[in-house]
């Protein structure tokens, strides 16, 4: 089965590899200016908490709108991270940057050990067996010890970057984040256009063929997935040091589905997409909170209507007005 | 009496059948996703909440009407069924020509929708339903003590389970039903309405979660998120028994519950994630699943 419906077609007018389009370009940096301002705007830690998101979303479009898959459990790399992460700032005293590489690495362990049994099915099955094995890591988190059960790992500090420059305040950490969240998408966005991104697209697009051609195939599936898992880690992990806390809700199933529904309404394969669809549902939650269990109605009318009447997502359909990839 | 390793045998035996309990709603919920996958090719997400629908429908009938449990048994199924239906002619028929992942996020968003819901008004704490009058009490088997209606569970599972097989496997209407999943194109050219039992073979396997419901109401507290953690764990059973075969869902159902309740004496800590650690040796070895067939 192919899932290349899922995209909408972009009419590259130029070699993927050639650079960076001048719109994207533009895009970026505007995004950019907005968010060096946006503390003074808005409260940064709401800003910190979208930008997380946007990330993880990212790395989650990159397996599923570039590499085809669904996973449905990228809960467990994201919340796996914010622990070790969150335990490596407070048990281990390590400073802020080497927390965050902790957690990424744990998440890309974790993706590898995840990936190699999950690519060995296809289509839903895979989608079932990345659900089953997250929620593995979310028994191991209520149970195990380092983990805190219940509560969670909490107020975890936030320590100095390079033990030198110490991020406590809101301010100095948006900076941190911001560096961050921003280099990890910009990174995405290079693996997608690049030879390795192509081919990703070839298998997505024709298995059989590319398989013909002489990829591994399974390489490649494997390699983005534990990609994606790390850059969902690396989400994670950032997220654990602005909330000096990391907990259950992290790795719950839940949250595998948000970051599903965050791609599928900003629009799955879009460059910019899953950080818009990010954004929305981040604010939603953010405004909506007092509403209890109504968010999660929402949630899921958005999931009803965003499969039933727009798979392209608000870019995809953007996209297909200005007839340009975004 | 004899002792096995050291384990008492009142435990062992109490263990195994609470295993047998949850291999019964395993069984029954898996058999109900393998029909519906059989001939729709769609992971039916909102199973769970659709069994813990079965529940409240059950509970409301029996507060609201007064109507007992016996009643609801029968009625439950065709309630929920009938909600799979319209679910079906509204929505999950406009999805058919796509790819199946969209399936499964549609039916996503609808278990968050009946979870979201029936939490708003009914709270997370759970309600009571008591064990009907027929099938209170025990029986003492010398070694062990059985009660009633947990016997009862296992009993009505394996009924339903058998009869389902039956039908699909050994009846006229099951055989145009395995032909529609082999090749529906050519069972529609021989007159035969498919998309009509598409339609009535989604309403049929969410009936089934409607009626493990019912039977898990006496069980477990009704509550909203009931069905939630328990359809992931049916998942693996799934992705382990493979979708190919009724028996094999069936099987695959009960063996896992047995396991996991035979885990719980030997290795209490690992009793919550026994299923997935077969799952992952199953992917190792098999990765089509036990009775899988790989196409």
């Amino acid at each position: 089965m192919s899932v290349s419906d899922i995209q909408p077609e972009t009419n590259e007018r130029r070699p993927a590899t050639a650079g960076m389009p001048k719109l994207h370009m533009a895009i970026f940096a505007v995004l950019f200016v907005v968010l060096a301002v946006l503390p003074m705007l808005v409260y940064p830690v709401f800003a910190m908490k979208v930008m997380c998101f946007a990330l993880f979303a990212a790395a989650f479009n990159l397996l599923l709108g570039f590499g085809g898959l669904l996973s449905f459990g990228h809960a467990a790399y994201f919340g796996g991270a914010s622990y070790v992460a969150a335990h490596a700032s407070k048990v281990w005293g390590l400073s802020p940057e080497l927390s965050i590489i902790a957690g990424t690495l744990a998440a890309g362990i974790l993706g590898l050990a995840i990936g190699a049994l999950a690519i060995r099915r296809q289509g839903i099955y895979f989608a079932m067996v990345t659900l089953a094995f997250a929620q593995m890591v979310y028994f191991f988190a209520l149970q195990a010890d380092f983990t805190g059960g219940e509560d969670g790992i909490q107020s975890v500090p936030r320590g100095s970057l390079f033990g030198i420059f110490p991020v406590d305040s809101n301010e100095a950490l948006y900076y941190l984040v911001l560096a961050v969240t921003f280099g990890g998408i910009l990174f995405l966005y290079r693996i997608v256009h690049s030879p390795f991104g192509q081919v990703l697209k070839a298998i997505r697009e024709n298995e059989p063929r590319a398989i013909s051609l002489g990829y591994r195939v399974n390489r490649y599936k494997l390699m983005v997935f534990v990609l994606s898992a790390s850059f969902a880690g690396l989400a994670g992990a950032t997220k654990s040091q602005v909330f000096q806390l990391a907990s259950l809700t992290d790795v719950h199933w839940s949250m595998s589905g948000e970051v599903v529904l965050m791609t599928l309404l900003g629009g799955v394969g879009t460059v910019f997409g899953p950080l818009l669809g990010a954004t929305i549902v981040v604010t939603m939650q953010n405004y909506l909170a007092s509403m209890g269990a109504w968010v999660t109605v929402i949630q899921g009318v958005i999931f009803v209507l965003g499969v039933l009447l727009f798979r392209e997502g608000i870019v995809g359909v953007i996209s297909k007005w200005l007839k340009r990839p975004l | 009496m004899f002792e096995l390793l050291g384990i008492p045998p009142q435990v062992l035996m109490g263990q195994l059948l609470l295993g047998l309990i949850n291999g019964s709603f395993y069984a029954v919920l898996s058999l109900g996703l393998a029909v519906i996958f059989g001939l729709l090719n769609i992971i039916n997400f909102s199973h769970g909440a659709q069994y813990m629908l079965g529940a409240f429908v059950a509970w409301m009938l029996l507060e609201y009407l007064g109507i007992n449990y016996w009643w609801a048994l029968i009625l439950v199924p065709v309630i929920v069924g009938a909600t799979g239906i319209v679910l079906e002619k509204l929505a999950l028929r406009r999805l058919y020509h796509l790819d199946h992942l969209y399936g499964l996020l549609l039916t996503f968003g609808v278990a968050l929708i009946i979870q979201g819901l029936f939490r708003n008004y009914y709270g997370i704490s759970g309600l009571p339903y008591n064990i009907p009058d027929q099938l209170s009490g025990g029986q003492n088997l010398g070694f062990m003590f059985l009660p009633n209606y947990r016997g009862w569970v296992v009993v009505a599972s394996v009924i339903v389970c058998f009869g389902t097989w039956f039908v699909i496997e050994k009846t006229r209407l099951g055989a145009y039903l395995r032909a529609a999943t082999e090749n529906p194109t050519l069972v529609g050219a021989f007159g035969i309405n498919v998309p009509l039992m598409i339609m009535l073979t989604y309403g049929f396997g969410v009936a089934l979660a409607g009626f493990a419901g019912v039977l898990a109401a006496p069980i477990y507290s009704v509550n909203p998120n009931m069905g939630a953690d328990l359809i992931i764990v049916v998942f693996a059973v799934v992705v382990i028994g493979g979708m190919g075969s009724i028996m094999g869902a069936i099987v695959t159902g009960f063996g896992l519950g047995v396991i996991e309740g035979l885990t719980k004496v030997f290795y209490p800590a690992g009793s919550a994630v026994v299923i997935f650690v077969i799952m992952a040796i199953v992917l190792m070895i098999k990765p089509e699943g036990l009775f899988g067939r790989n196409n």
